[in-house]
């Protein structure tokens, strides 16, 4: 009998892993670890139908629990790993009833994600102040915006990040008042072009929102336990029945710090691109790494994308069988009717080319550095954002003209040798 | 409530009664049936929970809206006249005795 194979942390990373183990040929026992007390669970809903109460608790389920049986995948639910000996392959494990217990890897998988940053400012720990990770963090949320909707309060939000704009979005949904201050001069600033920034600026304000860029947040007014009003460094004061502070998380990589493993100073296990760590026992995945690109940087991604593919690579580089990835990161936030779906990686681009009409709420935005096509921001169009992402997975750069061409069929640039480019005549490509 | 009958990529066939309102890919994943990924949790983000809907019955859904329409293009396994992705179709009694294939692959 082959030894386990275990799973730290079972969220999309995590489950992704584990199932990838099994299907790659581990035979042997298999543990899938998650510290929260519930099966594992997909947590975009959580930001909107969830909050908005449209969805219950079994709608969220990401694999049942049955499921994970027939595969041998044994789910320890409630159990928190708290030390990794990596000489003796050994972990340390606390059960929810406290128990502690020790158990034995072959191979492990780190999926431990991240955790929201909170404020460091009195008041920041009150009861009606919510982060937006977990489930639980979800249902806390909910019952905050069914509090603000019956005393008429305003819901504040502190970031105008993709967490902060899609609660945002829900909240408005449910007649909430809500106050967004974002500290930088646009929103979303690091994620999307100048022009996608100002759209979705316009379509919360068009909504209703209080949007308050370049706000400093300054301080909590409390009364009691409660926050009140959410005070920034104007000298403004804005008032709150709830506060959901969206900045941003910290990778978890506390377990592999402390056991040795390379830890970037800001967050984040390192990874080569098939997720593996100088430990060859061990590989880890999802929101709790942060990549080493060929060119020594490190990339950090956090997406459901990230997580599946990197679940994947973990579970290969354990089984012997390194799979790199490297392909075309993706990503997508939902807000009021839109889908905004993001392809490729958009730090460093110095001009972007438009296609479609902005005020008819379907277009994309091609981020370029040179010639060099780096990036797509796509809203209510799918089509171009999957051909996006085959131009970026083949490394092909057309004209910025001819993708801002509304005639031009961006599947079969994508597809160049295909034959339905062929019969049209070879489109004037550009390639790295 | 409508009893949705899943084909598993190995065979198994799988009888789940499906909540009014509930997606069939909600459906399906609750109730532990094999071969929906559903990466992006019902968004309509990742075609990973493309299905075959049993042809004959396929005109009684909702049409698949221009998104779904869109995400089908990009499903892994072959598409065919009853490909729909599940996490799009929301059960209704009418949908009673549908019968719903999953393909070998959805990435």
């Amino acid at each position: 009998m082959s030894a386990a194979m275990v799973v730290v942390g079972a969220g999309q990373a995590g489950v992704q892993a584990a199932e990838a183990l099994r299907a790659g040929g581990h035979d042997g026992e298999l543990l899938l670890i998650g510290a929260e007390p519930h099966a594992p669970y997909h947590r975009p809903p959580l930001s909107k139908a969830w909050l908005a109460g449209e969805v219950e608790a079994a709608q969220l389920a990401l694999r049942a629990p049955e499921l994970l049986a027939r595969k041998r995948i044994a789910l320890r639910s409630g159990v928190a790993v708290t030390a990794i000996d990596r000489g003796a392959c050994r972990l340390a494990l606390r059960a929810a009833d406290g128990t502690h217990s020790a158990l034995d890897y072959a191979g492990l998988v780190l999926a431990t994600g991240a955790t929201p940053r909170r404020l460091a400012l009195p008041g920041a720990d009150a009861a009606n102040v919510h982060v937006l990770r977990s489930r639980d963090d979800a249902q806390a949320l909910a019952a905050a915006l069914r509090d603000c909707a019956a005393r008429a309060l305003p819901l504040v939000v502190v970031g105008g990040g993709f967490i902060g704009l899609e609660v945002a979005a829900t909240a408005r949904k449910l007649g909430i008042a809500v106050t967004v201050l974002e500290a930088a001069p646009r929103l979303l600033a690091r994620a999307l072009a100048p022009l996608l920034s100002d759209w979705f600026a316009a379509l919360h304000r068009a909504r209703g929102v209080e949007l308050v860029l370049g706000a400093a947040v300054a301080g909590f007014a409390l009364e009691g336990e409660r926050v009140v009003a959410v005070q920034t460094a104007d000298g403004r004061r804005h008032p709150a029945g709830a506060v959901l502070v969206g900045v941003g998380v910290r990778a978890d990589d506390t377990l592999a710090r402390a056991a040795g493993l390379d830890c970037d100073a800001a967050g984040g296990i390192v990874v080569d691109d098939c997720a593996r760590t100088a430990d060859p026992r061990i590989t880890a995945a999802g929101d709790c790494t942060v990549r080493r690109l060929a060119d020594g940087t490190l990339l950090r991604l956090e997406s459901v994308h990230n997580a599946t593919e990197q679940g994947k690579s973990a579970a290969a580089a354990l089984l012997g069988q390194p799979r790199p990835f490297t392909a075309t990161p993706w990503f997508w936030s939902d807000q009021y009717e839109f889908k905004l779906q993001m392809a490729g990686l958009s730090a460093g681009a110095d001009r972007w080319v438009r296609r479609g009409d902005p005020a008819a709420g379907a277009f994309t935005v091609f981020h370029y550095r040179g010639e060099r096509l780096l990036a797509a921001d796509s809203v209510n169009a799918a089509r171009e954002h999957l051909a996006a992402r085959k131009l970026l997975d083949a490394g092909v750069w057309p004209a910025p003209a001819l993708l801002a061409d509304p005639a031009t069929d961006l599947a079969a640039l994508a597809a160049p040798s295909g034959p339905d480019s062929a019969a049209a005549g070879p489109p004037p490509l550009s390639r790295p | 409530m409508a009893h949705i009958t899943f084909v598993e990529p190995s065979g198994q066939a799988r009888s789940v009664a499906v909540t009014d309102g509930w997606s069939l890919m909600q459906g399906a994943t609750a109730a532990g049936v094999e071969g929906i990924v559903a990466e992006c949790g019902g968004s309509c983000a990742c075609a990973t929970c493309h299905c075959y809907v049993d042809e004959a019955r396929a005109a009684e859904l909702p049409p698949p809206s221009a998104a779904e329409l869109d995400m089908l293009a990009h499903v892994a396994a072959e598409r065919r006249p009853g490909s729909r992705l599940a996490c799009q179709i929301k059960a209704t009694p009418a949908l009673d005795g549908l019968v719903v294939t999953l393909p070998e692959r959805q990435e």
